[in-house]
Parts: C-alpha cells; structure tokens; sequence
C-alpha cells in the first residue's frame, strides 16, 4: 500500500504561497452539478442482491466509525458504544466490529480501554471541533491531548472561513501543524464541512488542499450542519483522491460523514468507492461511514439475510 | 473479525428483473379498426430477443392489402375523431399516457426483451418518456388555436408513420401523441425487429376505449412502409430512420399533397475543450455513445477533444470504460445491452473493421461477451481523422471515432464537416464560448455540458440530410396541421 | 429655334445579378422579352447552368456574414432596400406595366404594395426568433432553448404570373431570416426582376445574399434542385410537372422544399409560412444548478 509522504510528492512547489496555491486550485477541472449528481444518482440504481449485498453490508459494519459526539456524552455512554463497536451483534459472534468509535478528546482514554485488545479503532474529533473557531495553538493542543490520550485517529475541521476568504495558505499549514500534532501513531482525517463550502468546485479545491497539506483521509462533514455527506459530494471526494494517488502515487481514504443512516444508503456509498476510486478503496483502512444509527440498520439487514426474516429494532440493541 | 478480501472486492451478484410481469403471447395479428387480425396473404414473421436469439413471438406482416385496409379504417375514423372536441381527444390522451404509467415495468421489460437494451434505461429513459409524451400532447389537444399556427388550425387527415427499432415505443410515442392530440388517425408500421411494444400499444388504445380506427398498427418489413408511404390516401408521411431510406420516402412523396418529416442519421461530434469539467465530461461522452449501445441517431459518434486535453480524457474514459457492465439485458446492473439484430451487428462489425484497416487505433476494454445473442464490445477508435470512413458514416453502433482541433475555430469547421446535422456537444466552463459554439454548430439539438436529454417539451429534428421538420414541443404540432 | 427631333432613347442592357456583380451568363446566350401584347421589350440573359452554379458559390460565399449580421442590421438593410425601390418608383411601374400588361394605375398599386411589402419583412427580421423560438419548461436541471436558424442557401423560383409583386413577396422573407438567395425571375417577365437586382445593389445588401438569374425556369432549376450546397428551393415558379422532377431531385440531399401553392392574391398579407419554411429550429441544452437538495447545488 502506498504510505502517504506528502512533501515528496511531485506537487511541492505548489504550496510554496497563496497565489501558487490559489492557481493550482483553480486550475484544477470544474465541476458540473447537474452532472456530478446525475452520476452519483445513476450509481444509486444499482442492485446490489444476495451474495454481494452480504458482502457488502459486513463491509459497510466494518467501515463505521461509530460515533458519539454530544455534549451530555458520558464515560458509561462512551463504554456502551465501544462495547457495541466490538461486538455490534451479540446475538452473532461472526458479525465484523466496527473501524472505530469517534468521540471527543476528553472521552478518548474511556474508549481506548473500551475497545482495548479488539482491533477496533478510537478517533477523536479535534481542533475546536464543529466550528474550528480557536487559535491555532488551542486547536494544536486539543490535537495532542488526544493523541496522548491513545487516540489512533484524529478528526479535524478546517477552517472554512479562511478557506472562503481564498487563504488557502493558512488552511494548508494549520492541517500541517496538526498533522506534525499527530505524529506517527495518528492518523488525520480532514474534516471540510462540505455543506458550508457551499459548490462543488470548492469541494474539489478543498479535497486536493487537504490531501497536499497530509491529509490521510479526507472526510465530509462534521455532522453538525443542515447538509452533510451526500452521494454527489463524497463521489467528488472519491475524484480527487482517485486522481490525487494518479498523480502523486499517494492513496488518501474518504469519509463521508452524517446523513447516512440505512444500509441501502451505505450500499450506495460502497458502489460509489468500488466503481470511481475502485477496489483499493474498499477496506476500512481507506474508507469509513461516520455514522450512529447507521449501524443498527445494518445489523437488522444482515439479521434478515441470515434468517430471511425482517427484523425489528427491538432485536438489535440500543447502545 | 476480518473480511476476507474477494477476488474481485465487489463483483455485483446478478440482479434479473422479472420476466414474469410481462405475458407474451405466441402470437400477433396486425391492428386494424380496432382488431387483431392476420394478414390479408396469411404472412407471418418471427420476432427474436436479440440477447439470447430466443424466438419471442410470431407476428402477422402488413402487405400491400393490409395497408390499404388500415388506411380505410384510419380514413373512416377520421371523420369522426377530427370532429371531437379537442378536449374529448385530450382525455383519451391522458387515458393513454396514465396507462403507460401503471403498465410501464411490463413495458420496459417487453422493451428489453424484444430490444436488447437495458433495463435500466427502458425502465428510466425509455418508459418514463413515452408516459411524457402522451401527457404533454394530452395538454395541447384543446389548445391548439393558441399554438400560434392560426385561430383555426386544421388537421391533415390520415398520418402514415414508420418507425425504426432503436426506441422502439418511444418513437411510437412521438409519432402518435402529436398526431392524435391535433385530429388526425394512424397508420403506424413499427420496425421489423421489436414489433412487439406498438402491438401492446394497441391493447393500451383498446383499454383507454380509444374509437376503433384511430389508431392502426402494421407490423411489417420495408415493403410495408414503402406500399404505406405511397398510399394515396395517407395526408401525411412521417418517419424515423436511415437517411438513404429517407431519401427515398422524398422522392415518393414529390409532387403530392402529403407533408413529409423526417428524422434521420447523424454523426453527432462531441466537443471536449481543455477547461472542460472532466469527470462529467467524461460521463457524458459514455453517455453520448454508449446509451442504447450507440443505436441512437443523435449519437455523439464523433469525440472532439483539444489537443492539449487529449491525453489525460482518453485516460480517463478508458478507465470509466472499464467499468461499464456488458451482458444480460434484463439484470439492473448491466450498462451495455445486446445489438439489436445480426444485420446491425454485421454492419457495425464491418466499420469497426473497415476503422482498422484505414490506420485508426483500435481499442475496447476487456470485456466477455455472451455466447450466444449479439453483442459488440464498447469500442474506442484513436488517431481519427475526418478522412475516415468511421468519421464520417454513421455507424449506429457502441463505437467511438476520437479526433483533435487545436482552436474552437477548428472545432467547429470539423465538427460541421458532414452531411448530417441532428446532434452535438460541447463541453466548457466557459459561458460565452459554449454560446459561440452553439451559435456556429449546424445541428438542431446541441447539449452543452450534457448529452442526450430528452423531454417532450423540447423540440427534436436535424439540419441538413439529418433530415426536417421537429418533434416534441410547440414545434411538433406543425408537422401535423394543416398551416 | 432649331429644327426639332425625337431623341433616341438610351436602351438598356438587362444583366444577371450574381455575387453582387452584373455578369451577362458565362454562355453568352439571350431571349428576347416582350410585353404582353408581343412587341420586344429587351433582350435578358439566358442562364446556363453554368450561372447557376456560380450564384450558389456566391451565395454560400455570403451565407456566414448575412446570416451572422445582426437581426437589426438586416432590418435596417432591407428597410435600405425599400427607401431605393421607391425612388425608383417610375421605373418600375413601367416596367411591370409592361410586364404584366397592367393599366398605369394597376402597376402603381402593384409597385407601391411590393414597396410596403419589402418594409413588412424588413421589421419581421428582431421579431420571427420570439415569436416561434423560445425557453421549453424541461422537466429536469436545464436550461432548455430553441431559436429558429436560417437554412442556408435557398433556391427561389420565382412566380410567374406577379413579375414584381410576386417576386418580393417570396424573396424578401427568405432573406429576412438570414437566408441567401438565388432566384430564377419570371421566365417571360424578367426585367423587374433583373431591375430589383439593381436596386439591391445599391442598398446595402451585401453582394452574393441575392442572385437574380433570368431564363428558362426549368433549364436553371433542375442544377439547383440537384445542387448538393443548395439547401431549400421554393418551387412557387415551377407547374405541376417541373415541381415534381425538381421535388425528386431535390431528395437526394433533402433540401426542405416549398411547393407551390396556388396563391390567389399577391395583395394579401402574407402569414409567416414563408419565413418558417426554410427556418431551422436549434435547440440548445445547458444544466442550471442542480435542484439544491444536496446543498451544493452551484
């Protein structure tokens, strides 16, 4: 698997200064809509039946980053989810765990002995996160409690005011500070709150700014705003990273993030990665669903395969 | 728990759509007056589902006396239909299009099997605009003075309609709905290898208790068409399909009373400039080409792509190309039906070969194609220039002739170096260069960073030996009124 | 005073009116025209099909520009057009006086209601697109548009009978639309015709978008009606078994086609049929934003 090694990379000279930057952004393709959607809605009318929706679904489980992120969020709540992410089904020892449970810094040394020993990830959102509006040194040691805490991931946000003034200079280097923060022992997914980035143009733009700054994922939302992840925005992401490992030999993982909460809807997300990004793409190491209720559709879905039943939420558990 | 890695990480398990909604029977008379009848001369032909060569049905073929019973009826009916009001003639429409609606899957599925094409676009192309079409012309029947051709518009009498076998239904629907919403009857004869959608076109007029006579169709092979084109009774000739046939029907009607449209070949060019949004460009040439297997007049056979450009599209498609799912027309994944019959096959066949041995490159991705049936693999041909024949004939088929122009100036002198002109593209981000080259392109649909949309609104008709006159919108109530 | 004669009048040379210049036809043949009545009126050129062909090259060769001018530029040109044909009134009341064997009166009547007919079409030119071009309401993300487009090089054959009248009224609105012209005049009346040709030339009309030719009707139309860079023919000048021939060969690469149509009145206000015969209709697709449910709808 290629490692990321982003100042290596044939597209250096491009982040020497915000008109360099700037110019490269804009250079990039535009994006069409009307277009962009229509193919994401296209890829939706795919049937995905018997083996493959298997497959597909015990994917998808493996791809969740289940996620807790709330203000009255406790160290039982924290231990109950990381319970269910290790062992999503107890009803059926051969259900996938979860990547990861997502949570906030303060709650990253609870998950970590929650999931210890079971392979399953701990991600921390960071940097201020939702809005990402602190000083840049705040953010900086929001990043490093986490990552003293054990956190194998960390969730930024960039900053999207910047990113809309046309600073994309700044943006680049507070996502390199943060991913000097992280060190060796995180990974850093980049979060650019598509839904206020407001065209898909800049989505693009912001893709490539954060893929260029070390991003090793890049991630759509926070969760937190009216529109999150969406099938055109993250086949967009899916774009540049498929274009961005072309050019530089680097491979960057996707996020999407909010909004996607039924196994059909997380099927599509799989068609999307294996027919625009391909099969190097589907592995939990280089895709991931940030998700909550997510998790219980699927597990009723592979509870009906299994059984041929429908199942019911009172069969699946509520943690 | 781990997950074992496939193979193929996520090959699509088959997913068929049901053939059981649709009952074929064994077979079909013509539609004359409201009944199913056999031929005059006894004739029969049988209809075969291009994918697995299986025989679908034994249908009655239209001769000369067929015709001329069909007009009888068409002509009989006239006078009565003519003299409905326009919003009597309007709710029969409705009838028609809602029922479309509720019988659409078993249409679309009939549509495959008796095409080749794939599900998916009978069930999201084809169907939902036949449904459309039949509800935007309801609309017009009693409006028609308002439709700018004067406060008495009249109809033209019996309309003789032929149609080709690329959309099989839909062109039923852009032939029936204008004629029927402005007063006129019909003889239609669809095309000799998918009969079978007009034939449960026919059961739908039955349903909606359409006045016997209305509506005619014969099934049959070109004499049919040729004896129905000539006939003395028919006021008005339109029809869909090749252009030297189009000739022909031109030279028929010379000197007669009847009005003629005609929709034709083409070689559509599709033009890629270097600051084009790539990715849709991209999906828009497949779409351009690869939709209904290229059997589409308004193909955008020809991909002009700037020079600067070339090298990074070409990529680009090639990888989209290999991810296009080719077999089994009825699984809702497949992307890339069958070719609708051996004698198109040879043809396309027979360029592509002809491409090669004028020096073009020749490309396709890897791809099976099924045993039996008759396919053709999505296929790429570089280094074109407007000297080859594949630049320059239409090829109706799954393959794409790609060009470079350095300058829009360029672009347009080879886009409109043809004899046809039905369709074009372009792609840019650049506003007043799309309106530049649209303005300069002789062709009478140009989709600029789209391809191939459709919508009964939107007028439809070529430039040039692509033919005249225009379906769909206001436009196409004139090829049916007396003006 | 000194002894008085009759001045001999000046004849006039009758010539062909291609590519904005006066050529005699390249075969050096002429007719002889007459008045209704038999007496010799003047001799007018018998085109080959030789001149034929070199008014459609004229004529292609001035298609891009005309059709490219601006509507209101060629409203303001065949607005020109009439402002010269109405200094040259007297002339051309006698001339279809002669031609049409017409009292004084009569021919001033047709004169001035081809004058007013020439200004009809000259404001039709900024109106014909919004009345049948415009928006379609697609159903979907798109901007959907159809404008009417000149055809291209339209064959005319001018009437025979309406020397003046007639010819107006079927070449104005083929030009008015963008088109260029080559027209047969009047095969027994020409001379209006080749006098028109004048008047364009002298008004702004830049050469090659009209091309007058004189002579048999049926020996220069059937190289038009067959001429592959002719796109439409008007067949108004041509009878029932002219128009046919014509009609089959104009097949072969499908010029639209305008049968003659038997027009009782050359007074009546025309309808717009003319100009939309040899229209095209191109419709332009562009997405707009996508319907915003998405909320990156730009």
């Amino acid at each position: 698997m290629p490692t990321t090694a982003p100042t290596a990379h044939a597209l250096s000279d491009v982040t020497a200064s915000d008109s360099s930057l700037r110019r490269f952004l804009h250079g990039l393709p535009g994006v069409d809509a009307v277009g962009l959607e229509a193919r994401a809605a296209a890829l939706g009318t795919r049937s995905i039946k018997t083996t493959a929706k298997a497959y597909a679904i015990d994917l998808a489980i493996s791809m969740v980053d289940l996620t807790t992120l709330e203000g009255a969020d406790t160290p039982g709540k924290v231990r109950a989810l990381g319970a269910k992410a290790v062992h999503p089904d107890p009803t059926d020892r051969t259900t996938p765990a979860t990547a990861a449970v997502c949570v906030y810094p303060d709650m990253v040394a609870v998950a970590k002995e929650a999931v210890a020993g079971s392979g399953v990830k701990v991600a921390s959102v960071a940097t201020a996160f939702p809005a990402g509006r602190a000083p840049l040194e705040v953010k900086l040691a929001d990043v490093r409690a986490a990552v003293a805490a054990g956190a194998d991931e960390i969730d930024m946000v960039i900053d999207r005011g910047a990113f809309l003034a046309g600073r994309y200079l700044k943006v680049y280097e507070e996502i390199t500070a943060v991913k000097e923060a992280c060190g060796t022992s995180a990974r850093l997914k980049v979060i650019f709150e598509t839904g206020e980035l407001s065209t898909y143009d800049n989505i693009r733009r912001a893709s490539w700014l954060g893929m260029l700054a070390g991003a090793d994922f890049i991630k759509t939302s926070t969760g937190k705003v009216a529109v999150n992840a969406t099938p055109a925005n993250t086949l967009l992401m899916l774009e540049a990273v498929r274009d961005f490992r072309a050019a530089t030999g680097v491979q960057v993982g996707v996020k999407p993030a909010g909004g996607i909460r039924t196994s059909k809807d997380a099927v599509k997300f799989l068609v999307l990665v294996n027919e625009t990004a391909g099969e190097d793409w589907l592995d939990n190491h280089w895709f991931r669903f940030g998700a909550s209720s997510l998790l219980n559709d699927l597990l009723m879905q592979r509870q009906k395969l299994a059984t041929g039943r429908y199942s019911g939420p009172d069969y699946v558990t509520v943690d | 728990m781990t997950i074992e890695k496939r193979s193929s990480a996520f090959e699509y398990a088959p997913a068929p759509e049901s053939r059981a909604i649709v009952d074929i029977a064994p077979s079909y008379g013509l539609f004359i007056d409201g009944e199913f009848i056999e031929a005059a001369d006894g004739k029969v032909f049988k209809t075969l589902s291009p994918s697995t060569e299986e025989v679908l049905s034994e249908v009655a073929q239209a001769g000369e006396a067929d015709v001329e019973r069909a007009v009888k009826a068409a002509r009989k009916a006239f006078e009565t239909w003519s003299a409905l009001p326009g919003s009597e003639r309007a709710k029969y429409l409705f009838r028609i299009a809602r029922i479309v609606q509720e019988r659409s899957r078993e249409l679309a599925v009939l549509e495959t099997l008796d095409n080749g094409k794939p599900i998916r676009e009978t069930r999201d192309a084809d169907l939902p605009l036949v449904a459309a079409h039949f509800f935007y012309y309801a609309g017009w029947a009693d409006k028609l003075e308002h439709a700018g051709f004067g406060p008495h518009p009249r109809p033209l009498g019996v309309a003789g309609q032929v149609i080709p076998w690329n959309f099989p239904l839909l062109m039923l629907a852009w032939k029936i709905a204008p004629a029927l919403a402005t007063g006129n009857t019909v003889v239609l004869k669809p095309a000799e290898t998918t009969p079978l959608s007009a034939l449960f076109f026919a059961d739908i007029c039955r349903q909606a208790g359409l006045p016997k006579g209305v509506v005619n169709i014969l099934p049959g092979y070109g004499d049919a068409g040729a004896a129905l084109v000539a006939h003395p009774g028919v006021d008005k000739v339109a029809f869909t399909g090749s252009t030297a046939v189009g000739k022909e029907i031109a030279r028929t009607v010379a000197g007669t009373r009847k009005k003629l449209t005609l929709e034709l070949g083409g070689k559509g060019a599709n033009i890629v400039f270097d600051d084009a949004p790539l990715d849709q460009a991209v999906e828009g040439i497949v779409n351009g080409i690869f939709f209904n297997q290229g059997q589409v007049c308004c193909a955008g056979s020809r991909l002009l792509v700037q020079e600067s450009v070339h090298d990074e599209l070409l990529d680009a498609l090639k990888r989209r190309l290999g991810t296009l799912r080719l077999g089994d027309p009825l699984d809702k994944n497949t992307d890339i039906g069958a070719i609708n019959s051996a004698e198109q096959l040879a043809r396309i066949t027979a360029l592509a070969e002809r491409g090669e041995a004028e020096g073009a490159e020749r490309w396709s991705p890897a791809c099976d194609l099924p045993e039996s049936g008759y396919w053709f693999a999505p296929t790429l041909f570089t280094n074109v220039t407007q000297a080859h024949t594949i630049a320059r004939e239409e090829i109706f088929g799954p393959v794409l002739s790609v060009l470079t122009f350095r300058t829009p100036d360029e672009a347009v002198a080879k886009a409109n170096n043809t004899p046809y002109g039905l369709s074009a593209g372009i792609w840019t981000e650049k506003g007043s260069r799309i309106l530049a080259v649209a303005n300069k392109l002789r062709a009478g649909v140009v989709w600029s960073n789209t391809f191939n949309k459709f919508d009964p609104t939107s007028p439809f008709g070529g430039y040039k030996e692509s033919g005249f006159g225009r379906e769909g919108g206001r436009h196409g109530l004139e090829a049916y009124l007396d003006v | 005073m000194s002894e008085q004669h009759n001045r001999l009048s000046v004849f006039k040379t009758y010539k062909l009116y291609v590519g904005g210049k006066f050529p005699r036809s390249e075969s050096g043949r002429v007719y002889e025209v007459s008045d209704t009545k038999g007496n010799w009126l003047a001799n007018a050129p018998l085109s080959s099909r030789k001149d034929a062909r070199d008014a459609v090259v004229a004529a292609r060769k001035a298609f891009g520009g005309w059709s490219g001018a601006t509507a209101y530029n060629r409203g303001q040109v065949l607005y020109r057009v009439a402002e010269m044909l109405e200094g040259r009134r007297e002339q051309f009341v006698r001339e279809v006086a002669d031609a049409e064997g017409l009292s004084k009166g009569k021919a001033a009547a047709v004169v001035d209601a081809t004058i007013d007919r020439w200004v009809w079409y000259a404001g039709w030119t900024d109106k014909i697109a919004q009345v049948v071009g415009g928006a379609n309401p697609v159903a979907g993300p798109y901007f959907n548009l159809s404008s009417p487009e000149p055809t291209g090089v339209v064959a005319v054959l001018a009437p025979q009978e309406s020397s003046f009248l007639g010819l107006v009224s079927v070449v104005a609105p083929v030009i008015a639309t963008g088109n260029t012209a080559v027209v047969v005049a009047s095969e027994r009346a020409p001379l209006p015709a080749l006098s028109l040709g004048e008047v364009l030339a002298t008004s702004d009309v830049p050469g090659g978008v009209v091309n007058v030719l004189s002579g048999r009707t049926a020996e220069i139309a059937a190289p038009l009606a067959a001429h592959q860079d002719v796109n439409a023919i008007d067949l108004a000048g041509a009878d029932e078994s002219l128009a046919k021939e014509l009609e089959v060969a104009a097949a072969d690469n499908l010029k639209r086609v305008l049968r003659p149509q038997p027009v009782d009145d050359w007074f009546a206000t025309p309808g717009i049929d003319r100009m939309t015969a040899f229209l095209e209709t191109k419709t332009v697709w562009h997405p707009t934003g996508a319907l915003g449910a998405s909320g990156s709808s730009y």
